[in-house]
């Protein structure tokens, strides 16, 4: 087990490398869907299998397909130009604190004490057990999110739209 | 009647409002006619008081009247109220009487000055503030007329006030006046310290209790004494009365003659329960007192404007009066203080209608011969220089003789021996002035000479009255003669004496004898001025060109302000303008301005972190959040 | 069989670093927002070890509605940038400074 998660998870790492360090952005958006990928594959080796299901379904399959859109939208043909020494410090002072951010969250984790972990549960499946509490104990933040992609869907119709000439 | 004792002050009051608030629509005879007025009835209610007061058996010759509670606080009390008794009684008869006598006269004198009305309306307010200040029962009431007094001298000391040299005049002597002030302050705080009272009659029952020499009493009466230098032009604080002179002529007659400027020796007088237990005071009053005599004195020989004469001239007959009260002869003190007020009030008003006849000069050097072009003034002046020069039977002459005898008698040889040399001076002096004015050659200015005319009788009668008042006003106090010294019989209830140590008790003859020789001194002062100026008329020019350090050096006035000048107001301007550059506009603006200019200068700065650029604005997100969560992981 | 809590949790912190960098160090404005969700996606990943780790489903609801947030958000977003794009011509991020002082 512990083999297949090495491997998805060195593919998720390389593709999350690739993401950030390709200079055309539709590579980056590619490499993404793999990244997204790999994630779901884990998410699988943890037992999750309805939330991998959403995460390639939704994820990968709807807002990676937003972003390929916009790419081509905007019909970005020349790779960007990345030398810029007006914001080299910038670009340091981001890499030395994301290598901060790292040693401090794992300094946390490592400082965390866990209480033990439980006993599988008998019984129902991944999705029903999500089923039964989205509709229970968290139905208000469910119904909340459904108002919350209605404006998204407003809000994204009225930014985009052409003004009428 | 006594219970309307309020209505003397109040009188001239009204007129003052009267006057003060509708006088610009009223023409000049009503405006003059409603402040002598006011005045005269104030007098009228005096001279009523006072014949009710004297059916009052010697021993309850104190009444007071309370009009209203002014502070109450605690056991703390101040009042409006008046006392009646010898001494303010004397007082307001010569403050009421001559004052209604100087508005009559400054009706004619003032006629075609512009301001009139403003004139009077200060007139009235000055008489109301001198009434107040010698008829009030405690020092806090005094005091209130004390200030009084000093605002309305410098209001009519600066009457001309377009003209630089009366504004200046009028700004110095309230400046000098506060000076004394300050010290008369300190006075009455350290009164109401000791004694928990402001009241007159509290105080000076507390007082007698203290041992001869109490150490808090010398201090309040020198404090209270430094007041009166400042008020009395006395050495130090004298040099704001010659330039006082400024002021319109009445002015001068009714407060630096008569009025305010006694105050001081009235203030001695009052207290003089509590100057009584201080001879370390006594001896200040009277050294200070002789020694302004003959300082004034020897300035007045050279001056030859004729009111500045006049000026140092009073400021030499008050030192008499503090000597007298220095050496305990507090009634001849305020004897003097009568006859003066009668004689130089005469000799001011007379200068005035000289002036008046004259177009306004006052230079000596300018007059000459006028006897025989002003009869009333030149008679009634001489009277007046006959009185002041303490010739027997004017009223000058008791009065001053009895302050000789007492300082040589009661005090020291030496006051005796200034006093008598001031008095040689001052008969010497006033009779220049006589002589340079009324005798001689006529060394007028043509287009004057044409002019020169005697005064209209609302200023002559008033010359008049005076006048009889200088030859019969030394009656009240013949001396030797048992029960004749009226004055002293009826004064004594008001006056702590002093404890003598041996009461030296002289003999008629002797005293007989100092008459004579005091009259031998005036005469030959008379006779040395007949010398100087008629006799030989170049004397004086080749005397002054044989001692001219001397001569420069009184003819400056011994430049005493122009040492003062230099030694205190050049210093206070200096420190003045350096607290102002240095410590407000460098200092307090500087600290004030300088934090502004260090936010401006900070936020010139800070502002460059508004980059616009976004991944700068990430970068500080995320440098928050790796702080805040290192700390809190940390702790 | 089980795979530990702590690999999960450092493989998420790795995804997350990528993340921060991409965001603080690319000028386009596209590969910014795919930065982020990346973020949000290694957020995820730690919720789900953390739900295994428990056995207890809540974990997973949380992921569920990140998931749907991240997905208004990137519409939304997604119809600035276009916005954006029509408006200034750019679609480099540190041309967009007007708000500099």
């Amino acid at each position: 087990m512990e083999l297949i998660f090495f491997v998805l998870g060195g593919v998720a790492l390389i593709s999350g490398g690739l993401v950030v360090f390709q200079r055309h952005p539709l590579r980056s958006a590619l490499w993404l869907i793999v990244n997204f990928f790999a994630v779901a594959g884990i998410y699988l080796l943890a037992h999750a299998e309805f939330i991998a299901a959403i995460q390639i379904i939704v994820y990968a399959g709807a807002i990676m397909v937003l972003f390929l859109f916009v790419i081509m939208l905007l019909n970005l043909r020349q790779p960007e130009e990345e030398l810029r020494f007006l914001h080299l410090g910038q670009k340091v002072g981001g890499i030395i604190l994301a290598g901060f951010t790292v040693l401090l969250l794992i300094y946390t984790i490592t400082r965390v004490a866990l209480p033990p972990g439980k006993a599988l549960p008998p019984g129902l499946g991944n999705t029903e057990s999500i089923a039964k509490l989205l509709f229970t104990d968290y139905l208000l933040p469910f119904e909340v999110t459904s108002v919350l992609l209605l404006v998204a869907i407003v809000g994204a119709v009225v930014l985009a739209k052409t003004r009428l000439k | 009647m006594m219970d309307y004792v309020w209505l003397i002050p109040l009188f001239p009051f009204v007129g003052f409002l009267i006057n003060g608030l509708w006088g610009k629509n009223l023409s000049k005879n009503v405006v003059g006619t409603i402040g002598s007025l006011a005045v005269g009835l104030s007098f009228l209610v005096t001279v009523a008081i006072f014949l009710e007061f004297l059916k009052l058996p010697p021993g309850s010759r104190h009444v007071e009247k309370v009009i209203y509670t002014w502070m109450s606080s605690g056991s703390f009390q101040a009042q409006v109220a008046f006392l009646i008794d010898p001494l303010s009684l004397i007082m307001l008869l010569i403050v009421s009487g001559v004052s209604t006598l100087i508005h009559i006269y400054s009706v004619s004198y003032m006629h075609d000055d512009p301001g009139f009305y403003r004139f009077f309306t200060y007139l009235n307010l000055f008489v109301c503030a001198m009434l107040i200040l010698v008829g009030a029962n405690n020092f806090l009431l005094m005091f209130v007329g004390w200030e009084g007094v000093g605002l309305c001298s410098y209001l009519l000391i600066g009457y001309y006030y377009e003209k630089q040299s009366a504004s200046d005049a009028g700004k110095k002597a309230f400046v000098v006046n506060r000076i004394g002030d300050f010290g008369f302050l300190l006075g009455i705080f350290l009164i109401f310290w000791t004694f928990g009272s402001v009241n007159f009659r509290e105080v000076f029952a507390l007082a007698a209790q203290y041992p001869v020499g109490a150490g808090v009493i010398t201090a309040i009466t020198l404090f209270l004494f430094l007041g009166a230098t400042g008020k009395s032009a006395q050495l130090p604080l004298y040099t704001w009365l010659p330039d006082a002179m400024e002021g319109p002529t009445p002015v001068s007659a009714l407060i630096h003659a008569a009025t305010m400027v006694t105050a001081g020796v009235y203030m001695v007088a009052r207290c003089s329960a509590l100057y009584s237990l201080a001879p370390v005071s006594l001896t200040v009053v009277a050294t200070i007192g002789a020694a302004t005599a003959i300082f004034a004195a020897t300035i007045g020989m050279a001056q030859f404007d004729i009111k500045r004469v006049l000026a140092y001239s009073t400021v030499s007959q008050l030192g008499y009066m503090f000597l007298a009260c220095g050496v305990g002869a507090y009634v001849s003190g305020i004897f003097h203080l009568m006859t003066h007020a009668f004689f130089k009030a005469l000799l001011f008003l007379g200068s005035g209608s000289v002036m008046h006849g004259l177009s306004g000069e006052l230079d000596m050097r300018k007059m000459g011969d006028l006897k025989k072009h002003m009869p009333i003034t030149y008679w009634t002046f001489l009277l007046a220089t006959l009185a002041i020069a303490g010739i027997f039977p004017f009223a000058g002459f008791f009065s001053k003789d009895e302050i000789l005898f007492h300082s040589l008698v009661d005090g020291k040889i030496i006051y005796w021996g200034i006093a008598t040399a001031a008095a040689f001076i001052t008969a010497f002096y006033m009779f220049r002035a006589v002589f340079m004015t009324f005798h001689g050659e006529s060394r007028v200015d043509h287009h004057v000479a044409h002019h020169i005319h005697e005064s209209p009788p609302l200023m002559t009668v008033p010359l008049m009255i005076l006048a009889g008042l200088s030859v019969v006003g030394g009656f009240v106090g013949i001396p030797l003669i048992e029960g004749a010294h009226v004055f002293r019989d009826f004064l004594a209830p008001s006056i702590t004496p002093v404890v003598h140590h041996a009461a030296a008790h002289p003999t008629a003859t002797f005293e007989v004898g100092m008459m004579l020789f005091s009259m031998g001194v005036a005469a030959l002062g008379i006779y040395t001025a007949y010398k100087f100026y008629i006799l030989m008329p170049d004397l004086p020019t080749i005397v002054s060109e044989k001692f001219p350090t001397i001569y420069d050096l009184i003819y400056h006035k011994y430049y005493v302000d122009e040492i003062y000048d230099t030694t205190v107001v050049e210093p206070i301007k200096e420190g003045s303008n350096i607290l102002w550059r240095q410590v407000d506009e460098k200092g307090i603006d500087g600290v004030v301005n300088g934090s502004a200019g260090i936010i401006a200068y900070l936020s010139a700065h800070l502002r460059k972190l508004e980059t616009g650029f976004v991944q700068n604005y990430a970068l500080a997100i995320l440098l928050g959040v790796v702080v805040i969560t290192g700390y809190l992981v940390g702790r | 069989m089980v795979v530990p809590v702590s690999y999960y949790l450092a493989l998420s912190v790795a995804l997350f670093a990528l993340g921060v960098i991409g965001v603080l160090i690319r000028r386009n404005v596209l590969v910014i927002m795919m930065c982020i969700e990346m973020m949000l996606n290694a957020v995820n990943l730690a919720f789900i070890g953390f739900a295994d780790y428990f056995k207890a489903v809540d974990g997973q609801m949380f992921v569920f509605f990140v998931m749907t947030v991240a997905a208004a958000e990137v519409a939304v977003g997604l119809a600035l940038i276009v916005a954006i794009f029509r408006n200034r011509g750019t679609m480099y991020v540190d041309e967009l400074n007007i708000l500099k002082w």
